[in-house]
């Protein structure tokens, strides 16, 4: 199955090489985003990004056509892009489970 | 047609308030109970919870004593609190506002001072009804926006229509007011271009650089859990999406807490306290953010929310703008701007056409959802702040 991106995905910027999820998609489906058909491995949940190309260990994750942060691992097209494969330049994200009950952050 | 409270300051307030502020926690029971039994939902309840005196907490408590939306006021003070009470009643008073204060240890204890509490608001509801109306226009109007539980729709949907309203408003000489530099880290670059002096751009590069050494010294950023269940995954991701709600206009000034922007147009708030990091999170919550866009005049505020945030204010209506549409169907009653529909197709000049229809809907008269549904929410805690530097308020060219 082959969905237009209008309902599917949203690629913000021709720089960026994440897409962002309108819906939430399933593993399997195949995407049309511009042409570039985007076999998704993995669920995405709406919000969510998901990798237009592969994307090296260490190299900038793009989206709005400006960097949000680095990759921590090789990230292959069509997989989940989030705190298990990217971090930020900036601030380490938290989650409820990286806070101790001492308030130490792991 | 909107028609406004006039003030003496020639600001014009699209609600007529009376607030009871309690200046201690210790007086926050008291203050509580006198709004209750007044039963009256243009009487809203405030306070400073601290007893140790605090120069920003007095400045804003004096802002909002003193907001266009604001009529009349009742100060609730335990008595031995470190707020300074003379002086915030004086402020008031200058302003043209019926105030009065009680101070619970010389009333005589808890339900005396809830009796007289009672007595005077109705006084002051009364005195407030005596302020006369005037048309008022869209350049009379303060916009503030803020974005509380975002996820990875807020900046495609909510955020950028929050942005079309804002260059409408804007280009008919309305003040608009986006904030949050902690939110913004990485987006400085932008920023600064869109300064209308070099000066400015200094000023704006140099509250980013503040922001960014105090969210690091707190050791977290301005990053909640629920944004990466959203999807959101960094600070600077988040950033770029908050970014979007100020639209396209040039950014005209730099302001602090409870500075009253000095014309039409789009302003920065600078809400990362000053100095060494002393008393904590710059706002510990979206409240701590609504309450300052409030000391700086805002008549209304624009919250976008994605994983579906509530709270509404004392003293001026929050418009909830909802990005998600999942979000958007389980909360649809505590919300008043569906733009997750711009996933499946609306345009977002469409949503942000509502949005600005609505703005002025409300500074018409029109209560937004969380308001009609009686939320007030209010906190202020300790900061410390400097004046804003020469650069920050470029003299306008007419």
């Amino acid at each position: 199955m082959t969905n237009s991106a209008s309902n599917a995905l949203v690629r913000l910027h021709s720089a960026d090489n994440v897409a962002v999820s309108c819906r939430h998609l399933v593993v399997g489906e195949e995407i049309d985003l511009n042409d570039t058909i985007i076999h998704l491995v993995e669920d995405i949940p709406v919000g969510h990004k998901v990798a237009l190309r592969r994307v090296r260990l260490g190299c900038k994750i793009v989206k709005y056509g400006a960097p949000i942060g680095s990759a921590t691992a090789d990230i292959e097209p069509g997989r989940h892009v989030h705190l298990h494969n990217m971090k930020s330049d900036y601030i380490a994200s938290h989650t409820r489970t990286t806070v101790k009950h001492s308030g130490e952050h792991l | 047609m909107m028609n406004g409270y006039l003030r003496q300051d020639g600001r014009k307030g699209i609600r007529n308030i009376v607030v009871v502020a309690y200046l201690v926690e210790c007086a926050h029971h008291v203050a509580r109970q006198i709004v209750n039994k007044s039963g009256n939902d243009q009487v809203h309840l405030i306070g400073f919870p601290g007893c140790y005196p605090n120069a920003y907490a007095l400045r804003m408590m004096e802002k909002l004593g003193t907001h266009p939306n604001v009529g009349g006021v009742l100060l609730v003070s335990l008595g031995c609190e470190g707020f300074n009470r003379e002086a915030l009643q004086q402020t008031v008073s200058d302003s043209g506002r019926a105030v009065e204060t009680l101070v619970i240890q010389q009333q005589g204890g808890t339900l005396k001072t809830i009796a007289a509490g009672v007595t005077k608001v109705k006084q002051l509801l009364k005195q407030a009804q005596q302020t006369k109306m005037v048309p008022m226009t869209i350049d009379d109007l303060v916009v503030g926006t803020i974005c509380g539980g975002s996820d990875g729709t807020s900046g495609i949907t909510a955020n950028p229509a929050v942005g079309r309203c804002f260059d409408q408003l804007v280009a008919q000489q309305a003040t608009c007011i986006f904030e949050e530099t902690g939110e913004l880290i990485g987006c400085e670059d932008t920023m600064c271009q869109r300064a209308t002096t070099p000066e400015l751009a200094k000023e704006i590069e140099l509250a980013m650089i503040k922001a960014a050494n105090y969210y690091t010294t707190m050791g977290y950023g301005s990053f909640a859990p629920g944004n990466a269940e959203g999807g959101l995954t960094t600070q600077e991701e988040k950033s770029m999406g908050a970014y979007c709600k100020s639209g396209d206009s040039p950014i005209q000034g730099l302001i602090k807490p409870g500075d009253i922007p000095p014309g039409g147009g789009l302003y920065l708030l600078d809400v990362v306290p000053d100095g060494e990091p002393r008393f904590g999170f710059p706002n510990i919550s979206d409240n701590a953010e609504i309450v300052e866009l409030i000391a700086s005049g805002s008549h209304v505020v624009l919250f976008t929310t994605g994983r579906g945030s509530v709270v509404g204010s004392a003293i001026s209506p929050v418009i909830k703008i909802c990005a998600n549409p999942e979000t958007y169907a389980r909360m649809k009653d505590d919300m008043d701007i569906d733009a997750g529909k711009i996933l499946t197709g609306t345009k977002v000049d469409r949503v942000g056409r509502e949005i600005y229809d609505l703005t002025l809907n409300v500074a018409a008269g029109e209560a937004s959802k969380s308001e009609a549904m009686g939320h007030q929410e209010f906190i202020l805690t300790y900061k410390q702040f400097e004046p804003i530097g020469p650069g920050c308020l470029p003299a306008r060219v007419s």
